[in-house]
């Protein structure tokens, strides 16, 4: 069935985490708490990449991750940098009230 | 692996933590709570990457993540609740019914997801790295060749992309 | 002189070209001078032809010429051209030489009205049109004048516009015409293509004539019998003589040209003109006999119950041009022609008469409110009795001879019967009484009108006058052109159409329906006595002296007879005079029919149909915008919501898909 018990359960393990990641980013409304959310989701799939790589005595999954991490330190930079602005503007953190683009 | 070997041991208890912890981190009103259990949650990660056999992921985890990142996080919510107060308190209790279909849809994507864990067998070429040769050469010095040999090109690539997004970032925040 | 044909119908276009562009700044006198002088020079035109026609032997009488090629289209080849045979030459006499006279009359008779100009305009635009259908040479160039004829006749009609009744008669007339035309346009262009498949591409009368034999018969019966539809509408033959009676509304002078003389008889001159066609084709001569006959009686019954002077005359007018269908419906083309010749005198007369009366009598129009205009109007009275005399067929004027001929060719020719003959001599019967009922109620007994009106009865000025004395004299004289064999005269006019026509009995039960085969059965039985003419000619006499006698009898000596004819059969009485409620039928029938239609189709095609079409296209596109913007909340975590969505039917997919692969190769 599978090839080795490990990779099973950290398979599971990732998707739990990437679920209560989804969850989280779907429910909470401080953005900052979305933004965490979403870290939580990247380090899930982080740990996929680990866990293949470790099966199937590979380093793509070590190298790939090192590339997630990278994108992911910018985009939270970025990412960061904007919430201050829209809070400057906006004075709030409320995902809810962030609604410019409402059709 | 077997559960009751060490490593199993570890291995659950590291998992249980994450788990534990990241659901905290979901459910806390007050979002430095949630950063702290999320920086638990890393801790927790960085354990079984280790366990995994990537040590230099695990410890760049705890870097780039819990050091870096997190503490980016704390910072802005210190910035933002000094001016604010108590945000939250005004939450309205129910959410829209999209959230709640959303929800409902990400817990069927677990199970999706657990599904083809448990059916679907890794069948990718075994690679030329097994855990021992990483081990005795270490993991380091092996990405490392790897990064500055075959995946140079992407190497540059994320370095302009964090140039980029330092610029960016001042940029953005900029006052006139 | 051939070469100067053309000359005929450009004079009035001209008359009517120069008085059009000069009519604001000319006076009165010289735009009726121009016009009266344009229809003389053509009249002179035409005598002048006709003493060349006179000096030529009869084969010889035909000039054409062709002025300008209008169509040049493959093989077609349509030009503008003129013929001037024995037919048309009449025919341009009649229209020029009475048209004369109505123009002088109309001088007088229109001077006070203030579109006198405008009057005399389409006075000469009229003439021209219908110079145009008479000498054309060609199917299309007479189609052009009989259009023009229908125009000029709707603005004439309709020539006091702002009266709703004139307006509406002139529109009436225009699309009763209308369903004619389109016969009869159906007519030539299916003459038109069954040449064709012959291979003849042509449209003129020659190339007609000659080829006319490659038709066969039951195309020919029905090009004949679309042309005779056409024929129905402008000369007013049952169904479509609605308009006539209406037509009255015009001014007096325009009845007479163009109700009485001219235009009406266009139908008649189109039969003679093409009857070589309808010669080849029995069923139709019948049809058209029949039509004719009846229209005579059913016009004639209707003018017992009426009052109105220009109403009787109107009816009378189809009544009489019933009498010259059956005439050309029974093969005699010449009666036919000669009774349209004589028809256009003395009606022409009785119609300037009736504008005379009126004219003395201040406008009034009903008899009942006349009598006794005897004494005071003599030349009035003496030029209308001398009419009466002649629409009535007494001996010695015109039109006993060539009533006569009609009703003799109806006994006897190879497609007469003797019902047809028996029917149209008790309408010629009848003729004569409704005429003299009129005749003794404008002018015997008592004055009935009011006393404003009597003080003011006085006879028309001489430019009136003498117009009337002229048309009289023809009505006396015209008819012995044609005095017959029987007593001793030549026929001459029978004899100048001669070469055109041909024998009067030909094809006689050749092909056609089973129907009427019968009818000819019984006509070859009883036919072709020639000892019969003088017993039937006296026979017409006395039923015309009878009925003036009645006349008499019923409207001098014991008025109260009528009145009480009237209340003993008042429902019969009412329908007559009510003119057996035609035009109520046609009315409930094709006016309110089409008007329902039209709401119809508005409602349920237009509005429902293509506005539905537009505005549902528009209204769909807006319903669908409105429910996709509602996707666009501006609320991000929506937003991640789809996304979510989107992986869970992803994922879903590959696992399915690969989970399957693999229980496949297992």
């Amino acid at each position: 069935m599978f090839q080795d018990s490990t990779s099973f359960w950290c398979f599971a393990l990732s998707g739990l985490l990437f679920a209560i990641g989804a969850i989280g980013t779907i429910t909470r409304r401080n953005v900052i708490v979305i933004f965490m959310c979403i870290e939580l989701m990247l380090n899930a799939v982080n740990l996929v990449f680990i866990s293949a790589g470790s099966a199937l005595s590979s380093m793509d999954g070590s190298i790939f991750v090192f590339f997630i991490m990278t994108v992911a330190a910018v985009e939270a930079a970025v990412g960061l940098a904007i919430f201050v602005m829209v809070f400057r503007l906006r004075e709030t953190v409320n995902a809810d009230e962030v609604n410019l683009l409402k059709g | 692996m077997d559960i009751t070997s060490f490593r199993g041991i570890i291995f659950a208890a590291a998992a249980l933590i994450a788990v534990l912890a990241s659901l905290l981190m979901v459910t806390r009103k007050d979002p430095i709570h949630s950063a702290l259990w999320m920086i638990v949650t890393f801790f927790a990660m960085a354990v079984i990457y280790l366990l995994l056999n990537a040590q230099f992921i695990a410890v760049a985890q705890v870097m780039v993540y819990a050091g870096a990142i997190m503490m980016l996080i704390i910072f802005v919510i210190m910035l933002v609740r000094m001016e604010k107060g108590e945000e939250e308190g005004s939450e309205k209790p129910r959410v829209s019914k999209t959230k709640v279909a959303g929800a409902i849809l990400a817990v069927l994507l677990f199970l999706e997801v657990l599904f083809g864990a448990l059916f679907y067998q890794t069948t990718g070429r075994l690679g030329e790295y097994p855990a021992g040769f990483v081990n005795d050469v270490g993991q380091v010095r092996t990405v490392g060749s790897l990064l500055y040999g075959r995946y140079l090109f992407p190497f540059e690539i994320a370095s302009l992309l964090l140039l980029v997004g330092i610029v960016g970032a001042v940029v953005i925040v900029k006052r006139k | 002189m051939a070469d100067y044909i053309w000359l005929i119908p450009l004079f009035p276009a001209l008359g009517f070209i120069i008085n059009s562009a000069f009519s604001h700044r000319a006076s009165k006198t010289f735009v009726a001078w121009v016009a009266c002088l344009a229809i003389f020079f053509s009249f002179l035109t035409a005598v002048a032809i006709f003493c060349q026609f006179l000096e030529l032997p009869a084969a010889a009488r035909i000039f054409e010429r062709d002025i300008y090629t209008w169509i040049n289209s493959g093989e077609l080849r349509v030009p503008i051209g003129f013929r001037i045979d024995a037919l048309s030459i009449i025919m341009c006499l009649v229209v020029t030489g009475v048209g004369f006279l109505i123009h002088v009359y109309s001088v007088g008779y229109m001077h006070d009205d203030p579109g006198f100009k405008r009057f005399f305009i389409y006075l000469n635009l009229f003439v021209f049109m219908m110079l145009l259908l008479v000498t054309g040479n060609n199917l299309l160039l007479m189609f052009v004048g009989w259009e023009g004829v229908g125009l000029c006749s709707y603005l004439l009609i309709g020539f006091w516009y702002e009266k709703d009744s004139a307006a509406n008669a002139g529109k009436k007339a225009f699309i009763v015409n209308r369903v004619g035309d389109f016969g009869f346009l159906l007519g030539v262009f299916l003459l038109f293509v069954t040449l064709g498949s012959q291979g003849i591409w042509t449209l003129k009368f020659t190339e007609i004539e000659s080829h006319a034999h490659l038709i066969n018969g039951a195309a020919v019966t029905v090009i004949t019998l679309l042309l005779f539809v056409g024929a129905m509408g402008k000369s007013a033959q049952i169904p479509l003589y609605v308009w006539l009676p209406d037509a009255m509304e015009g001014p007096t002078p325009v009845s007479s040209l163009i109700h009485a003389a001219t235009m009406v008889t266009a139908g008649v001159y189109m039969i003679a003109r093409l009857n070589y066609l309808f010669s080849m084709a029995p069923d139709t001569m019948f049809v058209i006999a029949l039509v004719g006959v009846l229209t005579a009686f059913f016009a004639a019954s209707i003018g017992f119950a009426q009052y109105d002077i220009k109403k009787i005359l109107a009816y009378s007018t189809i009544s009489q041009l019933g009498f010259m269908f059956l005439a050309v419906g029974v093969g005699a083309y010449g009666a036919g022609i000669f009774h349209l010749m004589t028809h256009a005198f003395f009606k022409g007369l009785l119609f300037l008469g009736a504008g005379s009366v009126m004219h003395a009598m201040s406008g009034e129009l009903d008899i009942r409110k006349m009598g006794g205009l005897r004494k005071k109007t003599p030349v009035t009275y003496w030029t209308f009795f001398i009419a009466c005399l002649a629409i009535a067929g007494i001996p010695g004027f015109s039109g006993f001879f060539s009533k006569d001929e009609i009703l003799w060719q109806a006994f006897n020719s190879g497609h007469g019967h003797t019902l047809l003959w028996l029917l149209a001599a008790v309408t010629a019967g009848m003729t004569a009484f409704y005429m003299f009922r009129l005749f003794f109620g404008i002018f015997h007994g008592e004055c009935r009108a009011d006393e404003e009106v009597k003080h003011h009865i006085h006879e028309s000025p001489k430019v009136m006058t003498i117009p009337l004395s002229i048309l009289a004299f023809l009505s006396l004289v015209g008819g012995y052109v044609g005095i017959p064999h029987l007593l001793g005269g030549g026929n001459h006019i029978e004899r100048f159409l001669a070469p055109l026509f041909g024998p009067v009995t030909q094809h006689a039960a050749a092909g056609g329906f089973s129907i009427v085969s019968q009818a000819w059965a019984a006509a070859e039985a009883g036919a072709t006595e020639s000892s019969l003419e003088p017993f039937l000619m006296l026979l017409s006499v006395v039923i015309a002296l009878v009925g003036i006698t009645i006349a008499y009898i019923l409207y001098l000596q014991k008025p109260e007879l009528p009145r009480r004819f009237a209340a003993r059969f008042s429902r019969l009485y009412h329908v007559v005079h009510n003119k057996y409620f035609v035009d109520e039928f046609y009315n409930f029938l094709f006016v309110r029919g089409i008007l329902r239609i039209g709401a119809f189709l508005l409602r349920v095609v237009d509005i429902g149909l293509i506005e539905g079409l537009v505005n549902g296209t528009a209204a769909v596109i807006q319903r669908m915008g409105a429910k996709l913007r509602r996707l666009e909340t501006g609320d991000v975590q929506q937003y991640a919501v789809g996304i979510i969505a989107g992986a869970f039917i992803v994922v879903g997919f590959i696992v399915g898909y690969f989970i399957a692969m693999m229980y496949m190769m297992a």
